[in-house]
């Protein structure tokens, strides 16, 4: 049963729609993960859904009950629903057990006692029942307000960019470490983030906002390699959009010479697309006719990245293994090896058809993460 | 629905509190408008130069004295290390205990001809009257020397905030470029707190140009003093409207200077570790002690001697129930003031929390302009909307009941009070905001998502959080209202008398010593909100104050 259901939500600040049209569904125990860069709504949308903004048009469900609808809005108080803040919004002048068993209201001493204890082990701050918030550093203050949230066992988690005061070490430990504790609780859980290795790192499904609209809502997996929009492929991962022209016989002429691919066997010849071209899609090979010449170079632990323009004069980015130097000016041949080959029409929409099948694809596994 | 409703409330009650100014300003627009230029040009001719020179004569010295005593001591105690800089740094502010009057009057006390000053020469060196020249202290000259010693904790204080707030590297920037500690302070560090220094001095000369107590005790006849006679002496309401007009015209245009200079301070905080400071030694310790110590002696150490000894010499108030009965009168009245005030600035503080529309907050910030206006400007501006508003009350109450209920208004305190709210309610204001700025609005969310409705909220987060504010905002107001003087002075009660009206009652009768109880037990309530400010300003040594809240704020 889906517990978490928005159905062609609209939210509007003042005359201004924040959020356009967005439709999600969240199955219990699942994690979700709202991407977008800074503005694009997702923060108004978790607001939304926890009861602090009405909505303009459209409604909210949650386990089947509807708690938003233009006409009604459910208060907060009444939603059930737990909330991890940006700024943790821990109370200054309650101690930590005080702050985490804050909104076990109907519960007895005795087990508040017992969830406070329970909680502080499950994040690793055992005995930190006494202290106060501004004792605590960041990722303490960070892992107290996600037990306050879990403490009253919420239907539905909100998580507003819960990492993003943190380093970027923290960050990514803690990613894991509350994945691990949400799928302990079997709490259901929706995430809202800028940082794409925070969502892969935590979601089961994962979408990318930009300007109010929830542009794909799928695996991480799916986002990263069949994205369905151009703004997708632009957010997630590194690479590069090129313009190529579709055959007839399902190849398609394109400033990296001809490509084949199944998934062109679709398109109607003549067409002209942009082709999405992650690093890990072209590999260095001396004995290639593409030819290029390196700009920069971007050292990244195990693989190099490396800036590379083409004789045409496009550039592409292209990754090796680090301890295959090549210079700054050198020449180097490149060889395209398309798992997956994603393409838009060439007028910056998703391609007719393409709307709601996947191209075809050979399920690959991932190879190493290579943003 | 209750939104709106709310935000009316909200800009009627800024409009409310804006009456007395307004009918000032109406009497001013009146004058281009009506033609009746008759009493102004009187006055013209008469009085108003006399005014403006001395107010601008005032306004410079006092301006000098402040910049020079506050300069000075924040350089030292910020960037220097001496011995007693410690001490010194919180205690500079001790003059903002002493009200400007108290001060002139213990002054008097000591210099004038029978004061121990002039007796001890007299004795030393065998001289008569006439003999010999001693500075007259009740002068134009003795009321900058007051004034300044009294105002110039605003420079030190904000000059303080910003020389702690220039970045270390900035400083060592000018010392590796080879400056002398004297030239970093003359070519780095002063030209960066400019901006500070100008809105520190707006706001001493804000309390100048309100200053009532010092120069009529002082016999120096400026805007204050003039408006009281025209109005008392001469029973002239309308001269006196004008005066007042004119008054604020300057007053707003130091408010304009003022806010000008805080939009021009611009402040550095990428750095926030604090310059290393000069290790001082030897002469220049000494020096830079004395300096230090200099305008504390004279500002507070020796005033409150003075009202010390005459506290001892007459100890027989203290026992005296009349003089209980007025400390009685003073205090409740200010605590009734204070709660009142600090409901309201709740009231406005929440809305304009709560409520972010352009509208609340132009009105919110209305309201809290009346820090700078002059207490006698809005008790003139009061007597008359009250006055006004009383006869219609009681011309109705006779044509309808034949009976007249009296000044139901302009007669009691609720004048006083009216007044109390306009002059102080920016002061709790400040206080409070900066206190609900500390309750961010997603612990508000945090509650409501754990089930608690709006007004659980409140009691179980604001009230515990924001309770520090509002005991701070209503020491504040409270020791205020018990130090003024002009507006209580013109609008209290007939029969109704307070500390600071008494020790003005007694200088003005030439029994200064008689002064001296009132004036004590006001000066050390006085001290309650300075130990608050120095609290408040070493604890945010590091990350020091922030300039557009600049007021006492404590936790």
């Amino acid at each position: 049963m889906s517990l978490l259901q928005l159905d062609h939500l609209q939210v509007n600040i003042g005359q201004q729609a924040i959020v356009r049209g967005v439709t999600v569904t969240l199955q219990a125990g699942e994690i979700g993960c709202l991407l977008g860069p800074s503005g694009c709504g997702k923060t108004t949308l978790l607001r939304a859904i926890a009861g602090f903004q009405p909505v303009a048009a459209g409604s909210i469900s949650l386990a089947g009950q509807t708690v938003s609808t233009p006409a009604f809005t459910q208060a907060p108080e009444r939603r059930g629903i737990g909330m991890v803040f940006q700024d943790f919004a821990l109370f200054p002048h309650l101690t930590v057990a005080e702050n985490i068993s804050f909104g076990m209201r109907h519960a007895s001493t005795q087990e508040k006692q017992q969830r406070v204890d329970e909680l502080l082990n499950r994040i690793g701050l055992p005995g930190y029942q006494k202290r106060y918030p501004h004792e605590l550093s960041g990722g303490q203050q960070q892992r107290i307000a996600l037990a306050r949230a879990l403490a009253p066992k919420p239907r539905l988690l909100l998580l507003d960019e819960p990492f993003s005061s943190l380093d970027a070490e923290l960050r990514e430990r803690l990613a894991v470490e509350v994945r691990e504790l949400l799928k302990q609780e079997q709490i259901t859980a929706l995430l809202v983030t800028h940082d794409q290795q925070e969502a892969f790192a935590m979601a089961d499904k994962a979408g990318v906002m930009y300007q109010g609209e929830l542009l794909q809502w799928e695996t991480p997996y799916q986002l990263y390699h069949q994205p369905r929009h151009q703004m997708v492929a632009d957010f997630i991962g590194h690479g590069v959009l090129l313009q190529g022209t579709v055959t007839a016989s399902g190849t398609m002429a394109s400033p990296l010479g001809m490509l084949e691919h199944p998934s062109l066997t679709n398109v109607e010849g003549g067409t002209p697309v942009s082709f999405l071209v992650r690093p890990d899609d072209l590999v260095p090979d001396p004995d290639s006719r593409l030819r290029g010449r390196i700009k920069a170079r971007g050292f990244r632990g195990a693989h190099n990245l490396y800036s590379v323009e083409l004789s045409s004069g496009i550039e592409i980015l292209t990754l090796s293994p680090s301890h295959e130097q090549m210079e700054v000016g050198s020449e180097i041949g490149l060889r395209p090896d398309f798992d997956h080959l994603v393409v838009f029409a060439a007028d910056h929409c998703e391609l007719p058809g393409f709307q709601n099948t996947a191209p075809a694809f050979r399920p690959v596994l991932p190879k190493a993460q290579s943003a | 629905m209750s939104q709106s409703w709310r935000q009316w409330s909200l800009i009627a009650s800024a409009i409310v509190l804006g009456l007395p100014l307004l009918v000032i300003v109406l009497a001013l627009l009146k004058l281009p408008f009506g033609g009746d230029f008759s009493t102004l040009s009187h006055l013209w001719q008469t009085v108003i130069p006399e005014y403006v020179q001395h107010s601008l004569t005032l306004m410079v010295g006092v301006a000098l004295g402040v910049i020079l005593l506050g300069v000075s001591t924040a350089w030292l105690t910020t960037s220097c290390r001496f011995p007693g800089q410690k001490l010194l740094s919180w205690a500079l502010l001790l003059p903002l205990a002493m009200p400007a009057y108290i001060t002139a009057y213990t002054y008097t006390g000591m210099l004038d001809f029978s004061g121990p000053v002039q007796s001890t020469l007299r004795d030393w060196f065998d001289w008569g009257y006439g003999d010999y020249w001693f500075p007259q202290i009740r002068s134009i000259g003795g009321a900058i020397a007051v004034l300044s010693l009294v105002l110039y904790p605003y420079v030190y204080l904000i000059a303080r905030a910003t020389f702690l707030q220039q970045s270390a590297t900035t400083l060592e920037a000018g010392r590796s470029l080879g400056l002398s500690p004297w030239q970093c302070f003359l070519r780095i560090a002063l030209p960066l707190a400019r901006p500070a220094i100008v809105t520190g001095t707006t706001l001493a000369l804000m309390e100048t140009l309100a200053d009532y107590g010092t120069v009529q005790y002082f016999g120096v006849t400026t805007f204050t003093t003039g408006i009281f006679r025209t109005w008392y002496g001469l029973g002239d309401l309308n001269g006196a409207l004008q005066l007042a007009g004119l008054l604020l015209s300057a007053v707003i245009a130091l408010i304009l200077l003022e806010r000008w200079s805080r939009n021009k301070a611009r402040y550095d905080q990428r750095n926030p570790r604090p310059a290393a400071a000069f290790e001082l030694r030897g002469g220049k310790a000494w020096l830079a002690s004395l300096a230090c110590w200099l305008p504390l002696l004279f500002g507070f150490l020796l005033p409150a001697l003075q009202l010390t000894v005459w506290s001892v010499e007459r100890w027989q108030v203290w026992t005296d129930a009349d003089f209980w009965g007025l400390a009685w009168n003073s205090f409740s009245l200010a605590l009734i003031a204070a709660m009142l005030v600090v409901i309201i600035a709740l009231w406005l503080a929440y809305g304009r929390r709560q409520l972010p529309v352009r509208a609340v907050r132009i009105s919110v910030g209305f309201a809290g302009l009346g820090y700078a206006i002059p207490g006698l400007v809005i008790a003139v501006g009061l007597l008359v909307l009250l006055t006004a508003v009383d006869h219609a009350v009681i011309a109705t109450s006779k044509q309808l009941f034949d009976w007249n209920p009296g000044l139901l208004l302009s007669g009691t305190l609720f004048a006083l009070l009216f007044a109390y709210t306009v002059r102080f309610l920016s002061v709790a204001i400040q206080t409070l905001q900066a206190g609900l700025a500390e309750i961010r609005p997603s612990m508000d969310e945090a509650a409501r998502i754990h089930g608690y409705r709006p007004f659980q909220v409140l009691r179980h987060i604001h009230l515990p959080l924001l309770r520090p504010s509002v005991l701070t905002a209503i020491i504040l107001v409270g020791v205020d209202v018990l130090k003024e003087l002009p507006a209580t002075l013109v609008l209290r009660p007939f029969d109704f008398n307070t500390l600071a009206v008494r020790a003005y009652e007694m200088a003005g009768d030439e029994r200064l010593a008689d002064a001296g109880p009132p004036a004590l037990m006001m000066v050390l309530v006085g001290l309650l909100p300075v130990i608050l400010l120095s609290r408040a300003m070493l604890k945010s040594q590091q990350n020091a104050l922030k300039e557009p809240d600049f007021v006492p704020v404590t936790a």
